[in-house]
C-alpha cells in the first residue's frame, strides 16, 4: 500500500513539523518513506506545504502532485489542492480557519474546527498535531499505537515538556467526533 | 549496522563527509543547499575541524585548493551561480592535480535564475566548466541514501586519481528527507607523497603548482592526466539498469528525473510498454558503453532531464546516432510530471517502429 499526503497551510502553522512526525511514524513502522518541502519565497510568510509518501515499496517520486490524502490549513491551500486529490481520496480541513465546504463529491471530507480546538484545550500552536490525529483515526496511513517514538524524534530533548502536549493534541483530534 | 534516521539530503551529505574523515569545510550560504553548510558549522568545531565562511565563493574554492595541497580532505558546496563563480579555482585544482570535493545542489538558470531545483548545470560540470584540458568525477545521487554513499565515494575516487570530484544534485534531493543508514568509514589508503605537508629538512620539498610556461611541458602535464581519464573511464564507471532486460524502449535519466521516471516506467509497463530505463550515476565518466548495448534491443530512446536537454548529447554521442532520441523536459525550476513522462513514453513507442 502506497499513502500520498498533502499537507498546507501557512507558514507557521506547523505543516512541515507534521510532516516530519507522520515520517517518523511510517519509519518506525518499518515503511519506506519520503519527506519534501517546499522552500523559497512561498516559506517566508506565504504557503508553506511537504509532500510525505509512505509506502510497504519503493518510492519512486518524492512529489506528491496527486495525493489520496490532504491535509488544507487555510483556504489558498484548500482551492489551490481540492482538485488535485485522487477520487476517493480523504480530504482534512481546519474548519476553523476555512468557511467554504467541500467542492468535490467523489472525495471524503471531514472538517475539524482544529484551531479552536487548539485555543479551548490551551495549546493554541498544535492545531496541526489535532487535525492530524483526525487524519490517522480515519486513514490507515500509519498506526495510532506508540505516539511517543516517533515524537522524541522530532521534539529536542532540550524541549522535552513539548513531548506531552504535542501527544494530547493527536489525541484530541483522534476522539474528535463530527 | 547504524540505525535509520531521517535527514535531509543537505545534512547527509555534511555528515558522509564527516564520516569520511573531512575536516575542511569552506563555503558561502546560498539555496538551496544553506542547511549543509549550516550542519557543518555546528559539527566541525565539535570535533576539531574547520568551518569557515568565506567572503565569497572564489575565496572559498582557493581555501579549498590550498588544503587539498596538503593532502587532507576537504569539500566545499554551493548552488549553480555559486559553481559558476568557482569555476577558475576548480580549474586549477584540476591543473594541479588535487583531490577535493565539490558539492552542486542544482537550482534553476541561466544567471541567478531561481531557486527551484534543476539539472541545467549538467554541460558546465561533465564537460569542463572551467578553462584548460580537465574533467572532473561527476557523482550523480537519487536518493538521501546515495547523497551520502556518493559522498564517500566521491573522496575515494578523488584521492585515488588525484582528480577533483563533483557531486552533482538538484534541490529536491537536497531538500528532501529519506531514511539513511551512515556509518564510520575508514578512508582507503592512497599514496599522499605528494602533499605539502612541512619537509622537515629531510625529504626534497613538492611543488603544488598549475602553471607551465614550456608548453612541451605542459603538453606532457595534459597527456599524463588523461591517461588517468582513461584508467576513471575503464574502471570507475557506475550506472543502474530498471527493467531492462527485455526493453525496447529505454528511458535514461538522473537524480530527481530518474525518481519521476521510474513511476512513468512502471505505469508504462502496465499498460503493455515494454520500457526500461539507464540512470547513470556516474555523469563522468558516462555509461556509454551500457547506453551502446541497449541500441542493440531498443528502438528509441527517451531523455528525461530538468533543463532544456543536455544530457541528450551524450545519450546520442553514446549510441552513434543509431536510434532515434527524444527529449522530455521541464525547465527553470520546474520538475516533469510522471505523467508528462509517461505521455512522452506512449508517444515514442507508437510512432518509432
Amino acid at each position: 500500500m502506497t499513502n500520498q499526503i498533502l499537507i498546507a497551510g501557512f507558514g507557521g502553522q506547523g505543516v512541515l513539523f507534521a510532516g516530519k512526525y507522520l515520517a517518523y511514524k511510517g519509519l518506525m513502522e518499518n515503511k519506506q518513506i519520503s519527506w519534501l518541502p517546499s522552500y523559497g519565497p512561498e516559506m517566508r510568510g506565504g504557503t508553506a506545504n511537504c509532500s510525505v509518501i509512505i509506502s510497504d515499496d519503493s518510492i519512486g517520486s518524492p512529489i506528491v502532485s496527486s495525493p489520496d490524502i490532504l491535509i488544507a490549513m487555510n483556504l489558498p491551500s484548500y482551492d489551490k489542492y481540492e482538485g488535485a486529490v485522487v477520487p476517493g481520496g480523504k480530504v482534512f480541513v481546519d474548519s476553523t480557519l476555512i468557511g467554504r465546504k467541500a467542492v468535490r463529491e467523489d472525495i471524503s471530507t471531514f472538517y475539524i474546527p482544529a484551531t479552536q480546538m487548539a485555543a479551548d484545550a490551551g495549546i493554541p500552536t498544535l492545531a496541526n498535531m489535532i487535525i492530524l490525529g483526525k487524519m490517522m483515526k480515519e486513514t490507515q496511513a500509519v498506526s495510532f499505537e506508540d505516539l511517543q517514538s516517533a515524537m522524541k524524534k522530532v521534539v529536542s530533548a532540550k524541549r522535552a515538556e513539548l513531548l506531552d502536549i504535542n501527544i494530547k493534541a493527536l489525541e484530541t483530534g483522534y476522539n474528535f467526533a463530527d | 549496522m547504524a540505525e535509520k534516521v531521517l535527514m535531509k539530503g543537505n545534512e547527509a551529505i555534511a555528515e558522509a563527509a564527516i564520516q569520511a574523515g573531512c575536516r575542511h569545510y569552506f563555503g558561502y550560504p546560498i539555496t538551496p543547499q544553506t542547511e549543509l553548510a549550516a550542519y557543518m558549522a555546528k559539527r566541525m568545531p565539535k570535533i576539531g575541524g574547520v568551518f569557515l565562511q568565506a567572503e565569497s565563493e572564489i575565496a572559498a574554492i582557493n581555501m579549498v585548493y590550498g588544503v587539498a595541497g596538503t593532502g587532507k580532505r576537504v569539500m566545499t558546496s554551493s548552488s549553480s551561480p555559486g559553481i559558476s563563480l568557482k569555476q577558475e579555482g576548480i580549474s586549477y585544482i584540476a591543473g594541479a592535480d588535487l583531490p577535493a570535493l565539490i558539492i552542486n545542489v542544482q537550482r534553476g538558470g541561466p544567471g541567478l535564475g531561481g531557486i527551484q531545483p534543476s539539472q541545467s548545470d549538467y554541460f558546465q560540470a561533465t564537460k569542463g566548466g572551467g578553462h584548460g584540458d580537465y574533467h572532473l568525477i561527476v557523482l550523480a545521487p537519487a536518493s538521501v541514501q546515495e547523497m551520502a554513499d556518493l559522498t564517500v565515494k566521491g573522496f575515494d575516487l578523488s584521492e585515488k586519481y588525484r582528480v577533483p570530484a563533483m557531486l552533482l544534485a538538484d534541490g529536491t534531493m537536497g531538500q528532501m528527507m529519506e531514511p539513511v543508514e551512515l556509518s564510520e568509514v575508514t578512508p582507503e589508503p592512497h599514496d599522499k607523497s605528494w602533499a605539502v605537508t612541512g619537509t622537515m629538512g629531510k625529504r626534497k620539498h613538492n611543488i603544488i603548482n598549475s602553471l607551465y610556461l614550456n608548453p612541451e611541458k605542459l603538453e606532457q602535464k595534459n597527456y599524463e592526466r588523461y591517461e588517468r581519464y582513461a584508467q576513471i573511464e575503464k574502471n570507475e564507471c557506475m550506472w543502474e539498469e530498471f527493467l531492462m532486460e527485455d526493453a525496447q524502449f529505454c528511458v535514461v535519466a538522473f537524480g530527481i528525473a530518474a525518481r519521476v521516471s521510474k513511476n512513468a516506467v512502471i505505469a508504462a509497463r502496465k499498460e503493455g510498454i515494454k520500457v526500461g530505463m539507464i540512470r547513470p550515476i556516474t555523469l563522468w565518466p558516462f555509461p556509454e558503453k551500457v547506453l551502446a548495448k541497449a541500441a542493440e534491443t531498443c528502438k528509441a530512446f527517451l531523455s528525461v532531464e530538468l533543463s532544456m536537454g543536455q544530457m541528450i548529447e551524450d545519450v546520442k554521442l553514446s549510441i552513434d546516432c543509431k536510434r532515434p532520441v527524444r527529449l522530455c523536459n521541464r525547465t527553470g525550476g520546474m520538475i516533469p510530471s510522471p505523467d508528462q513522462v509517461l505521455d512522452s513514453i506512449r508517444q515514442m513507442a507508437k510512432e518509432v517502429e
